[in-house]
């Protein structure tokens, strides 16, 4: 293997051979070049690691910093990507150590397994919602346009407190911060004024008149030093639900369908065995193989690490896909398994940051495949698998359209 | 089988819960994981090394 070997930089992201395919690379970096040196799509190296321990390590070390914005720090884009690595929310919301935790936890209480148990019928009765509407314009339809994307838009303003008539403007707004290339300038400046327009305004009428929303507690509640949170973190804190919340679970809800669909023996096995439900959401989870480039970390120190000694001033790619394949951590890990258990996959990442939403994330995924298992029992792919394609874009991946027929 | 739970790792998942709602439970104010019982009956221990397993936190430890 040529990997990592001071010569050449393995080119990064690397291609798969079809959407739901992993790359051919993976099991060979894992088992021969478990950090491998790669160049990012903006020029820059960093190294990246696939084997499940390495970066369940990595993602749970402090000494690697989520901020990218040191002098020597790689640049991940050839241009603004937008979503998770757009500078924005990064500003205005604690990153690290106790300040991020201060704030992760006055969120975390909205994220209880006790409250999701609760809120799992509301999530249902809009899944029907969608459903039914997509059932009334008939097959074939896009099973991500009609469902993936509007759901998770509609538990979001849900959360915020936010009027049911204005959930289109969020699905735009949201749609403008992710996928910046898809728009001018203009608009997504606009956007982003409006947002923050709207945002302020609701801040204020909640705090006058609160609901039994998230936002409205926020906006009364205290951390655990007794401080409240300034309007400007609120905004930015409901953005950050809404950019880390929305396009991760639509195109999932996607990739979920496609997963099961692709081989129509899985979908089977669900509208036989519906128990079978929360595990087959946390495989589909692990099997993804179509997860974005994963998560970038910087370490200012030298490390050890996979059998290798990082310099300081390395980024890190930690590929969380890659590592969720690895034979070490799961057994037959490239079959999918719908009752596998325990799954401890990283699809989430790991540690401190680790996603704040993962519950509710969990939550709607069972939902709607509940759902679907229960409405549409004879759904399938109306392509062949081999014909869907993958969304352009470096953060999150996704499928462009699932098209279905029933 | 002891049960160990750093709460200062805790990252408020609920997948404890979800595993072994006897032992595990989630603080009203923030979502941090309680342990409810440090020394389970047997016939719970394999669902808390199941939520050990998948604490995305590695917050809980187990001692057989
Ligand atoms: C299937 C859907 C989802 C996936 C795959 C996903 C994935 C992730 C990952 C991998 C991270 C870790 C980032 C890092 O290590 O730097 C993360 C963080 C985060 N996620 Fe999610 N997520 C999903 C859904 C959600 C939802 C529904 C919400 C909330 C409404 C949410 C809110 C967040 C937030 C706020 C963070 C930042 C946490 C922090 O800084 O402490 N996510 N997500
Ligand atoms: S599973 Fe781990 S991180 Fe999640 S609530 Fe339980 S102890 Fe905390």
């Amino acid at each position: 293997m040529e990997h990592g070997d001071g010569r050449q930089a393995l080119s990064y992201p690397i291609p798969s051979p079809a959407a739901l395919e992993p790359p051919v690379e993976w099991a060979d970096l894992r088992r021969e070049c478990p950090a491998a040196r790669v160049t990012l799509p903006s020029g820059d190296e960093a190294t990246l690691l696939t084997r499940y321990a390495d970066v369940r390590k990595v993602l749970s070390d402090p000494r690697f910093s989520r901020r990218l914005n040191a002098e020597d720090a790689a640049r991940i884009g050839d241009s603004e990507s937008g979503g998770v690595f757009n500078g924005e929310i990064s500003e205005t919301l604690p990153q690290t150590g106790e300040e991020h935790q201060r704030w992760r936890r006055m969120i975390t209480k909205w994220f209880t397994a006790r409250r999701m148990a609760a809120l799992r019928p509301a999530i249902e009765t809009m899944a029907e919602r969608l459903v039914d509407e997509m059932v009334e314009h008939g097959p074939p339809a896009d099973l991500k346009a009609s469902l993936g994307f509007p759901l998770p838009v509609w538990v979001i303003c849900d959360l915020l407190g936010v009027d049911d008539a204005d959930r289109d403007r969020f699905a735009y707004w949201s749609d403008t911060f992710l996928n910046l290339t898809r728009y001018t300038d203009e608009q997504v400046a606009a956007a982003q004024a409006e947002f923050v327009e709207y945002m302020t305004a609701h801040v204020t009428a909640k705090r006058a008149d609160p609901g039994e929303d998230l936002l409205s507690e926020l906006t009364t509640a205290t951390d655990a030093r007794g401080g409240r949170m300034p309007d400007a973190v609120l905004v930015a804190t409901g953005q950050a639900l809404l950019v880390a919340g929305h396009e991760t679970t639509a195109n999932m809800i996607a990739k979920m369908a496609g997963l099961l669909l692709a081989d129509r023996r899985r979908w089977e096995r669900l509208v036989t065995d519906r128990s079978l439900v929360r595990s087959a959401v946390e495989e589909v989870l692990r099997f993804d193989a179509n997860a974005g480039i994963g998560m970038p970390r910087y370490i200012g120190e030298e490390v050890e690490l996979a059998g290798t000694v990082l310099p300081g001033g390395t980024t890190v790619m930690c590929g969380m896909a890659a590592a969720n394949r690895d034979e070490s951590a799961f057994d037959d890990a490239d079959r999918m398994d719908l009752a596998r258990s325990p799954n401890p996959h990283l699809a989430f990442g790991s540690g401190a940051h680790s996603c704040l939403g993962q519950a509710l994330a969990r939550t709607e995924l069972q939902a709607v495949l509940d759902v679907l298992l229960r409405r549409l029992p004879s759904l399938r792919l109306a392509v062949p698998p081999a014909e869907l394609r993958r969304i352009e874009g470096l953060a999150v991946g996704g499928l462009r359209e699932v098209p279905v027929r029933w | 089988m002891k049960v160990n739970l750093d709460q200062d790792k805790c990252v408020a998942s609920g997948q404890c819960v979800v595993a072994a709602m006897e032992v595990f439970d989630q603080r009203d104010e923030d979502g941090i994981a309680v342990l409810l019982n440090d020394s389970p009956p047997a016939d719970q221990a394999d669902d808390v090394r199941h939520a050990a397993t998948v604490c995305p936190a590695l917050a809980i430890t187990v001692e057989e």
